[in-house]
């Protein structure tokens, strides 16, 4: 935490994406989250992913909740539109937006309290429904706002600061979200940003519901031994599957890789997913052997991080609805009172 | 890379890029804060201690210090630093109760200085508060040296050079003033225990082309005419003036001439005007007074008629560079200019002389007539004879000057007391923690958005008509302010402790210079390449810490850090911390002495 605003200054050779816009850019308000905080590396992500995308800032839509996560949307992407919306809502109020101008890029952003707790319903329905979004969920394990009590993903025998063991078994936000079937599915950890930036990056150009679930030590009430959400304990049990070399749009890739040891996975915008393979057995495009390899890796005490798992040609809750192809806010009078011999037919369709 | 050792003085010392910069080491930093704190004398005080002539100098500085600011690295200009100098100067109280003075009892040891310029004002000044006594001798009836004959008074008023030289000579230095010195060996005979040669470089080239005998009347050498200026005794020129050369004499010559009824006033160089060796701002300055500056034009013969100068006539040339980059002028084949003029002032140089030194008495000169001189201790082949100043290796500077006569007076004071010359004395170092709370620091480390200030000038229909009369105003109390809180602190040190560590990245997000990574090690040409922002300016040093947990290392680019702090406001475990580094040049005197200086470590 700060008090001062970071200086306006910057480095005199600071790179400009193709818009011309610089990593400042993308950046929001000084983080008022305790020094330290992993959400502040997650948010720096964000803005990294953005700025590489060349996404112009006002074509995105960042949704939370309420919590130590659901803060930090004021600390990224300052010329973007933002909701701070109720605890546990943001899928809703998400979901509702992107009905409405399917157009922008939707960046949800919530906590493992605002979603594996009071928001497990709605977290659970954008999912099953498809909705197109990146639901990012910065998972410390702790209410760090009322000063460290466990929360729902706190693993079963994992210690509080104060010695006292968690009895509750932890929720799985990766692995629900592989049941419910979202079509992307990854974990990683706020500090290791060349794994999350371009898993952030994946992630907006997916189309269907997202999910990175960011493992955030809270230095505050979570980095402590005994802890398996601190720096320490997810470094040393860090499994990482997959590394995420490539993200480049709609450009055939001439790197020679051997074989096996690559995967590309084509979206269905044209952009191509290279998948530098750290685990041998692993297929990203496997929904159930990921499931199981999840399983089997959890009870062995590895955190597994990387592309979990990803149906490139997925479809999403527009695609089911058939809904217009233009955002409502972009119909005539025309198409939004089509008269009386319209209604007429829909009123014959329905007897 | 091997980790940064920080306990090296000179790696810290580097990253105050000013101070670094200076001859004399001034603690820049340090005396801007005390500016913008108000501490006008405090903060003249600690020029002085560094570089004995702050009124001065906060006037004329070849200002080596801009150059290097870190803040011309991050923005568009340097912090008027020099200007800032002249603040503490202009609005301090009277100092005079708080200078050293020379002690009643003296240690015995005779000290003579030829020349009472900057340097060895300095020597001067640095030996009498132990003992010494020094006698200081010069031509001229009043001390100063080039000081006083050749700066202008509209530049630098007569009242600062007598305050400042008062400081000094009035600790008791004897004066033998408005006497020339024929023979050195006259003054070693007098049992001197050390002789400084200060004499500066007292003889202005002169031009050897057709014409130039015939017309002498009105021919000029620039720093004769300026001392003959300055000492009353030419007060009027012609209305047409050329001045011949492009350094900061020559800028003098011709601001001078247009206070003296001199209307059409040129500059006429043989170099481009990007290359002239005038600093920068007394280009401006000529340029703001109607002095057009005219380049690549050689001068070939001066026109005459009847023994009367009428012009001179130039070739015209362009530059060319060898494979070696080494610029040639050669003429471009057009037809000479002429350009009319009733008095031509040669400023293209000066020369060292030493017809005085007798050469038998084993000082020995180089091929450009420079004596022979260790550059660290400023002592000639004859060991008791040093040099400091022009008169060392050529024209310099004030500042340099007064660099010299510290080391020459650390070197007499050595050898005084039987001390090997050549071994130095270690500065005094400082690093502290500057913090006060969690977010509160005994500095202000917002960074301030502003522009540089400019400082304000006399207007120039009335400053034109009086040599005299300052041309600058100076800052005032806001705008000095102001301009203070532009200076980045550089000297609050960013000091990484690797065992606190615990790789969390706060540094690396909230750094708006992107100056901080974590890494694997390498080499450092590899290193160097590879952090978020590479790290190009290999003037610059790289911070490199141990291992870290993860085996990586924290490698920090201190090129454009603005010590804003805010990697220490947001390091959770106190990793870094903020650390104003102090950096005391050794002066002469028992500091300097290696075995009280050890008798002073095992007492303590």
């Amino acid at each position: 935490m700060t008090y001062l605003a970071k200086p306006k200054l910057h480095h005199p050779r600071l790179p400009k994406n193709a818009l011309g816009h610089t990593r400042r850019d993308y950046e929001g308000a000084v983080s008022t989250l305790c020094a330290g905080c992993g959400h502040d590396s997650i948010s720096a992500a964000i803005v990294q992913a953005c700025f590489e995308l060349d996404l112009p800032p006002h074509r995105i839509a960042k949704l939370s909740g309420i919590g130590c996560s659901s803060k930090t949307p004021t600390y990224f992407l300052g010329n973007s539109h933002g909701f701070n919306s109720v605890h546990g809502r943001m899928p809703s109020v998400l979901t509702g937006a992107n009905l409405a101008n399917r157009e922008l890029v939707y960046m949800g952003v919530s906590g493992d309290g605002d979603s594996a707790s009071i928001g497990l319903g709605q977290f659970a329905h954008s999912i099953r429904r498809a909705v197109n979004m990146v639901y990012v969920v910065m998972n410390n394990g702790v209410y760090g706002l009322t000063k460290g009590q466990f929360s729902a993903t706190a693993d079963k025998g994992s210690k509080s600061k104060r010695g006292a063991v968690n009895t509750d078994a932890a929720i799985d936000l990766v692995g629900m979200a592989l049941q419910l079937g979202a079509s992307f599915v990854a974990r990683s950890f706020s500090g290791d940003k060349a794994q999350l930036v371009p898993l952030i990056k994946a992630a907006i150009l997916h189309r269907g519901a997202a999910l990175i679930d960011v493992i955030s030590p809270c230095v505050a009430f979570n980095n402590h031994e005994g802890s398996t959400k601190s720096f320490d304990y997810v470094r040393a049990h860090n499994e990482a599957v997959n590394r995420l070399d490539f993200m480049v749009e709609r450009t055939p890739i001439a790197v020679d890789y051997a074989p096996g040891t690559a995967r590309e996975v084509v979206q269905h915008d044209g952009s191509t997913l290279r998948l530098r393979k750290l685990h041998d057995d692993y297929d990203p495009g496997n929904r159930i052997a990921a499931m199981t390899f999840l399983q089997e890796r959890a009870a062995a005490g590895e955190i597994v991080t990387g592309l979990l798992y990803v149906d490139p040609q997925a479809g999403d809750l527009h695609e089911s609805l058939n809904t217009v192809d233009q955002p409502l806010n972009a119909l005539g009078d025309a198409e939004l009172v089509p008269g009386a011999a319209a209604l007429e037919g829909i009123n014959a369709s329905l007897r | 890379m091997n980790p940064t050792d920080i306990g090296n003085p000179d790696y810290f010392h580097k990253v105050v890029d000013c101070q670094w910069a200076c001859p004399s080491h001034t603690p820049v930093p340090e005396y801007i804060r005390l500016i913008a704190a108000g501490r006008y004398t405090d903060s003249y005080l600690v020029n002085w201690r560094s570089n004995v002539f702050p009124g001065v100098l906060g006037r004329t500085c070849d200002r080596p210090c801009e150059p290097a600011c870190r803040r011309g690295r991050v923005e568009k200009e340097a912090v008027a630093i020099c200007r800032l100098k002249r603040v503490a100067a202009d609005f301090k109280d009277d100092v005079r109760a708080r200078l050293p003075t020379a002690p009643k009892q003296k240690n015995g040891k005779r000290v003579a200085c030829i020349g009472a310029g900057p340097a060895s004002l300095t020597v001067a000044r640095d030996l009498m508060p132990h003992g010494y006594r020094v006698v200081v001798y010069d031509q001229d009836p009043f001390a100063g040296g080039m000081i006083r004959t050749q700066i202008p008074r509209f530049r630098l008023p007569e009242s600062v050079i007598d305050e400042e030289i008062g400081y000094v000579l009035d600790m008791g230095v004897e004066t033998r003033f408005g006497t020339r010195i024929d023979s050195l060996k006259g003054i070693l005979a007098e049992g001197y225990d050390a002789v400084f040669v200060g004499c500066g470089a007292p003889r202005g080239k002169d031009l050897e082309i057709p014409g130039r005998r015939e017309a002498a009347a009105r021919i000029h050498i620039g720093i004769d005419w300026l001392a003959s200026v300055s000492f009353g005794h030419v007060s009027s020129i012609g209305k047409r003036v050329i001045v011949l050369g492009g350094g900061n004499t020559a800028m003098d010559c011709c601001r001078t001439a247009r206070r003296l009824g001199g209307e059409d006033v040129k500059v006429i160089v043989r170099s481009g005007f990007e290359e002239m060796k005038a600093s920068p701002w007394e280009k401006e300055d000529a340029i703001a007074e109607d002095i057009p500056i005219l380049n690549y034009l050689v001068p070939k013969s001066i026109s005459h008629h009847d023994g009367r100068l009428t012009g001179v006539w130039f070739e015209q040339v362009r530059a060319e560079y060898d494979a070696k980059s080494r610029r040639q002028l050669v003429p471009t084949g057009e037809p000479d200019r002429h350009f009319e003029c009733d008095d031509v002032l040669v400023a293209i140089g000066q020369e060292n002389a030493f017809p005085w030194i007798e050469r038998d008495l084993g000082i020995e000169f180089d091929r450009w007539g420079l004596p022979v001189l260790d550059a660290t201790t400023l002592q000639s082949i004859h060991p008791r004879v040093f040099f400091g100043g022009d008169a060392a290796f050529g024209p310099k500077n004030i500042i340099w000057a007064v660099a010299h006569g510290h080391e020459a007076a650390i070197s007499i004071d050595r050898l005084c007391h039987g001390e090997d010359v050549r071994e130095r004395p270690a500065p005094m170092v400082n690093l502290v923690s500057q913090k006060m709370g969690i977010h509160e620091w005994s500095y202000d480390n917002e960074i301030s958005a502003e522009k540089r200030y400019r400082v304000h000038h006399a207007e120039k229909r009335v400053a034109l008509k009086d040599v005299k009369l300052e041309v600058e105003l100076g800052f005032d109390r806001k705008q000095a302010y102001l301009e203070a809180q532009r200076c980045l602190n550089c000297d609050v040190q960013t000091v990484f402790n690797a065992k606190l560590c615990i790789e969390c990245d706060a540094c690396v997000d909230i750094c708006p210079m992107d100056c901080i990574n974590f890494t694997r090690n390498g080499a450092e040409e590899d290193l160097r390449q590879r952090l978020i922002a590479p790290a190009v300016n290999l003037a610059q040093d790289l911070y490199v810490s141990g291992a870290l947990k993860t085996g990586r290392v924290m490698a920090k680019d201190e090129d454009v850090c603005l010590h804003c702090g805010l990697c220490a406001e947001r390091c959770p475990t106190g990793a870094w911390d903020m650390q104003k580094f102090r950096i005391d040049m050794t002066h002469a005197g028992p500091a300097c002495r290696s075995r009280e200086r050890s008798r002073a470590l095992t007492t303590s």
